[in-house]
């Protein structure tokens, strides 16, 4: 039982911290964190984005866990996740290839032929494309194996159409990995084929989404008779959930990097700053309570995820207990948000960065949580995850299993 | 970063489990709890002792196993896992480690040898009535060799052979060793909420007694309550694991329109953040054990953080089985009021989960003032 690095994870570190002291700036402390949900639309942005990604590829610090003949350096995700927190205490561009390489890639990795690795996998690494997930629907959200888009099969080539929706970057991505349905008279799962789909291909059409914070991070995207070539299909004919499923796998990994104790120390000051009475609010008994247990959960997330991370380096599957970061994290962040506003009084309802406490941090923040309690699967959903395959609770009961996809009662208004 | 436990830590858990599933049964705690007669298991206490877990965390040449508190918090875990009906917290939690940390040679010849085979029941006597445990609230004072003053609620107050007691001394709050059975010490049994964990009002008049530790033993006592608190944590984080697992397992067998009623998603989801909370308590309890045995000052943030997070799990287990069993889980015959009482004795003792958030708000702060 040892919270301190090993030697030779001290001496990874030290590694690490070096190269970025020689290759960015550090970032201000006392300056407010970036808000992952607060999505930049300039394209400097981008092209920075990738910059500093190929940089760290080229030099041997990106995709770490990545076999070395893909450009990794075949370390573990002890190592990767030490990086990310040394990266976070320098000023870098924000990070775009999160669901590229942590969900995609290692899909790419398990089912792809050595011709599709050999043509994709480094390419992604170095940054210079993109990729974006199209899996969602309208009518497929939780429910994402009752999706629709359809891929018809002609001769060596697939045509698809349909539509996805929640492609977060798809407005900037190159490449996408797509989920369709290629039989509508198997059951539900069991008619499923993934793509790789070019998003420069005739017949894309990628429209963003204004969120309620005003930004347009994600996007819907019409599929009008696409047409993708053969060699682009991962794993087998009607395959498809199975390969979903390791994509959906990895979004499970959520391994702690530290990124909540930098809201605490943020909240910790604005508490001693703001006014109960006359009083810093800090002083205040409620206040104080309510910090103690913010303090208490969210070091009790950061830990859960060194568990889990110390396990996964000693050889353990990444399991469905990784839930919890979620299912936790994301209301207790929005509880955190709410908490401050609260704090800041009759300024908490403004939005001006120069006059709200923090530069409005806090209500960024509180207009992005919604978001995170229902991506990359719901509270609702990871609970039924959690009771199921940890607890071994019963399963819910389905109403569409075992019948022609085509059969299964649609909603009004679905398409 | 390595979170695991070794494989011997891990063998010694899976000892003390076996050997209280046999020896501890809950109709032990029952049997404790029902007989206002008997203080605590006797059989089991002896059985403790001779396994060596009194004296776990004591040095070999003083009795003890000489093993260290990673092992000692496995053994806490499964004494709490087991409702083990015996004075273990008070006399090693805080008996046994005030005389380790703070005891003379002399003091510890004394009285460690005999804390480690059990022969000596020890207990620590802090609070006064009012339920403030601030060491500067306290009125009991320390005189010339003698105490005066009243102690309640006290844990174990009634069958403990050797007292440590906070007091008042010209130079601030002291550590003082007591006789319970000598002369000057009066000892009411009183009604404690979870009676397989009796507690009493000890009154001193005059009681002979010897001064443990520094003259000022202000941190002194912090320090105690801070690992004495890591400690009861595990204990609590494993009665909350055994509620989680029994709960589960009824919900199972029990069917309600047709089907059992783990499966309704609103019961499900419930269990879900019984489990998270119950995780995330354990996780700051994996970070405490590692601040305890490795001697790191995390452990005054870590201290705090677990305790308050393991006594709201485990109150929060305890209340969601009786809701989950429904009716029977209400019922004297069924075992839920068993964990339902000791999970509020547990977060009473020691100082409650709001108490122990100021605290650590406190610390934080002088941390940022440093």
């Amino acid at each position: 039982m040892d919270f301190d690095d090993t030697p030779q994870e001290a001496s990874f570190r030290a590694r690490a911290r070096a190269w970025l002291e020689r290759n960015a700036k550090r970032r201000d402390p006392d300056a407010p964190g970036a808000d992952p949900l607060r999505e930049r639309e300039d394209a400097n942005a981008l092209r920075d984005a990738k910059a500093w990604q190929t940089r760290k590829f080229d030099e041997g610090w990106a995709c770490l866990t990545w076999p070395k003949e893909y450009g990794g350096q075949d370390l573990g995700r002890m190592e990767q996740v030490i990086w990310n927190q040394e990266e976070a205490r320098f000023d870098t561009p924000a990070n775009i290839y999160s669901i590229g390489h942590g969900m995609l890639a290692p899909t790419l990795m398990t089912h792809g032929t050595k011709a599709q690795k050999d043509r994709y996998v480094r390419e992604m690494g170095r940054g210079q494309v993109v990729w974006c997930q199209l899996f969602s629907e309208p009518d497929a959200g939780s429910d994402l194996a009752g999706l629709r888009t359809s891929a018809v099969r002609r001769g060596d080539e697939w045509v698809l159409r349909g539509q996805k929706i929640w492609s977060t970057g798809a407005h900037y991505c190159d490449y996408g990995m797509i989920v369709t349905r290629s039989d509508p008279d198997a059951a539900k799962h069991a008619g499923l084929t993934y793509f790789i789909v070019d998003m420069h291909a005739p017949g894309i059409e990628v429209r963003p989404i204004r969120q309620i914070n005003g930004a347009s991070g994600f996007n819907e995207v019409f599929l009008n008779d696409v047409r993708v070539p053969d060699e682009n299909r991962l794993g087998g004919v009607g395959d498809g959930w199975r390969v979903a499923l390791t994509t959906l796998m990895n979004e499970r990994v959520a391994i702690g990097a530290g990124a909540g104790s930098g809201r605490l120390r943020e909240l910790f000051r604005l508490a001693r700053e703001a006014r109960i009475g006359g009083r810093p609010a800090i002083e205040n008994h409620a206040v104080r309570q309510k910090l103690a247990d913010f303090y208490i959960r969210t070091k009790g997330l950061q830990y859960t995820g060194y568990r889990t991370l110390s396990a996964v380096s000693r050889g353990a599957t990444p399991g469905p207990e990784g839930s919890i970061g979620k299912a936790v994290g994301a209301p207790l962040g929005q509880e955190m948000a709410s908490f401050a506003m609260e704090l800041q009084g009759a300024m908490g309802a403004l939005l001006d960065p120069d006059l709200a406490p923090q530069e409005a941090l806090w209500q960024e923040a509180y207009l992005g949580a919604p978001g995170l309690r229902i991506a990359g699967g719901t509270d609702e959903i990871l609970r039924n995850i959690i009771a199921e395959r940890v607890l071994g609770l019963p399963p819910e009961m389905r109403v569409d299993k075992d019948r022609p996809f085509r059969e299964i009662p649609v909603g009004r208004g679905a398409r | 970063m390595n979170l695991e436990f070794s494989d011997d830590q891990k063998f010694v858990q899976k000892t003390a489990r076996d050997f209280l599933a046999e020896r501890s049964g809950l109709d032990a705690c029952r049997r404790v709890l029902e007989s206002p007669e008997v203080a605590f298991d006797a059989e089991l206490w002896k059985g403790v002792a001779e396994m060596g877990w009194l004296g776990a965390a004591v040095p070999e040449d003083l009795g003890g196993a000489g093993l260290g508190y990673l092992e000692l918090v496995l053994i806490a875990e499964e004494i709490g896992r087991a409702l083990a009906p015996i004075p273990f917290g008070p006399s090693v939690y805080l008996a046994t480690e005030a005389l380790l940390h703070f005891g003379s040679a002399d003091q510890k010849r004394r009285f460690l040898p005999r804390l480690a085979s059990g022969d000596l029941v020890g207990t620590f006597a802090l609070a006064e009535g009012t339920g403030d445990l601030a060491t500067s609230a306290v009125q009991t004072r320390f005189e010339n060799g003698r105490l005066r003053g009243e102690k309640l609620p006290v844990l174990d107050g009634g069958s403990a052979g050797l007292g440590v007691v906070v007091a008042r001394a010209a130079g601030g709050p002291v550590l003082t060793l007591v006789d319970l059975a000598g002369p000057g010490v009066t000892r009411t049994p009183l009604q404690s909420f979870d009676p397989s964990r009796p507690q009493s009002r000890l009154a001193f008049d005059g009681a002979p007694a010897e001064a443990l530790g520094p003259a000022d033993a202000t941190d002194a006592i912090r320090r105690l309550l801070d690992r004495a608190a890591v400690m009861a944590g595990f204990e609590q984080l494993g009665g909350a694991t055994r509620v989680l697992e029994m709960t589960r397992d009824y919900a199972l067998g029990r069917y309600a329109f047709g089907r059992p009623i783990a499966s309704f998603q609103v019961i499900k989801h419930r269990f879900a953040d019984l489990y998270a909370a119950i995780e995330l308590a354990r996780s700051n309890g994996y970070y405490a054990a590692w601040a305890l045995s490795s001697g790191s000052d995390e452990l005054e943030l870590a201290a705090c953080a677990f305790r308050a997070a393991a006594s709201d799990a485990f109150e929060l287990a305890t209340r969601e089985m009786i809701q989950i069993y429904g009716g029977v889980g209400f019922t004297w015959e069924y075992d839920c009021h068993l964990f339902y009482r000791r999970a509020k004795l547990l977060a009473a003792w020691l100082g409650t989960p709001s108490a122990w958030r100021e605290m650590l708000i406190e610390r934080l702060e002088a941390r940022e003032a440093a």
